[in-house]
């Protein structure tokens, strides 16, 4: 992945953020209350976000991976995500969705909530990297004690 | 006429917003999957970025430390483009500030940099383009959030804690 860099390569990873970061402000995910309302079945708006979003990555990854060839920037193959299922998928997706639900901030609304000002969105940030290390830290620890892996 | 109380009921902020927003944010996606082929998700920053500081063998993975700058350049696209919304472009600029306590969005935000490291994923790597996929894995992972977001932030509602 991303061999062969253009010049383009990070102005583009760069507009796609300044985008993206643009959507979740308008959008009102870079607030926790709004996704807090969503959660507690005050303002169903959210479902308009995730499933617009959806469909234009669906439509994208649809026509990418079908009709065109290679990136330009990095000459990499399209491809769609699919990641191995393991039972991690469902307790990592359990630990998350009690934060998420605790919190009302998920990881990329939470770099646009900066974005738009909320210092105090620094305590969740600083926390998702407490939690990033420790997970980290455990999993180095066993798969170093471990012969392979 | 007879849906609009239904729909205001519902959507009390309008529908707009949020689907301008959420066609935003995958076009965000698209622009970056299309130009590089990579298929960017948001939680993956924070432990590609802990490679710098850190010698674990979890952060150090190839994958990790080969992406770990375009990571950070996705990150800083993000809160710049939210603050051109939040301080120029939006009805009302200026700094917008939550009342949700710090003790939560600390420890949501723990359990949050955990969880979505172990799943594989969060709301836009799972939620946006693994649905997008049409992956099974990020569908299981994505009724499990949001099954248990919906009941926490209930369990706290009831609770007493606001907002």
């Amino acid at each position: 992945m991303a061999d062969q860099r253009s010049p383009w390569f990070m102005p583009a990873i760069f507009a796609g953020g300044l985008v993206f970061g643009l959507g979740l402000a308008i959008s009102g995910m870079a607030r926790p209350e709004v996704v807090l309302d969503f959660l507690q079945f005050d303002d169903f708006g959210l479902l308009f976000v995730m499933g617009g979003a959806a469909v234009v990555t669906g439509v994208t990854f649809f026509v990418a991976t079908r009709y065109l060839d290679r990136a330009p920037l990095t000459a990499s193959e399209y491809t769609r995500r699919l990641k191995r299922f393991d039972r991690n998928v469902v307790l990592g997706g359990a630990i998350f969705g009690v934060g998420w639900g605790l919190s009302g901030i998920c990881p990329g609304a939470a770099y646009a909530s900066f974005g738009i000002g909320n210092y105090p969105i620094l305590w969740a940030v600083g926390g998702m990297f407490l939690g990033a290390y420790a997970q980290g830290f455990v999993r180095s620890r066993l798969s170093d004690a471990a012969p392979s892996s | 006429m007879a849906v609009t109380p239904l729909v205001g009921a519902l959507f009390p902020r309008g529908v707009l917003p949020y689907l301008i927003g959420g066609l935003l944010v995958g076009l965000g996606a698209a622009i970056i999957y299309l130009s590089t082929g990579i298929i960017a998700g948001a939680s993956t920053f924070l432990e590609s970025t802990l490679s710098y500081v850190s010698d674990a063998s979890r952060f150090n993975r190839t994958k990790y430390v080969r992406s770990r700058d375009w990571r950070v350049v996705f990150t800083l696209g993000i809160v710049a483009g939210a603050a051109v919304w939040g301080f120029v472009l939006s009805p009302d600029p200026g700094a917008w500030t939550t009342d949700v306590q710090p003790w939560r969005l600390a420890v949501g935000g723990l359990l949050v940099g955990v969880g979505t490291r172990l799943g594989k994923g969060c709301t836009s790597g799972h939620g946006v383009c693994g649905v997008g996929s049409l992956s099974r894995t990020s569908l299981v992972n994505v009724a499990t959030f949001m099954a248990f977001a919906i009941g926490t932030a209930q369990l706290v509602a009831a609770l007493g804690v606001s907002p």
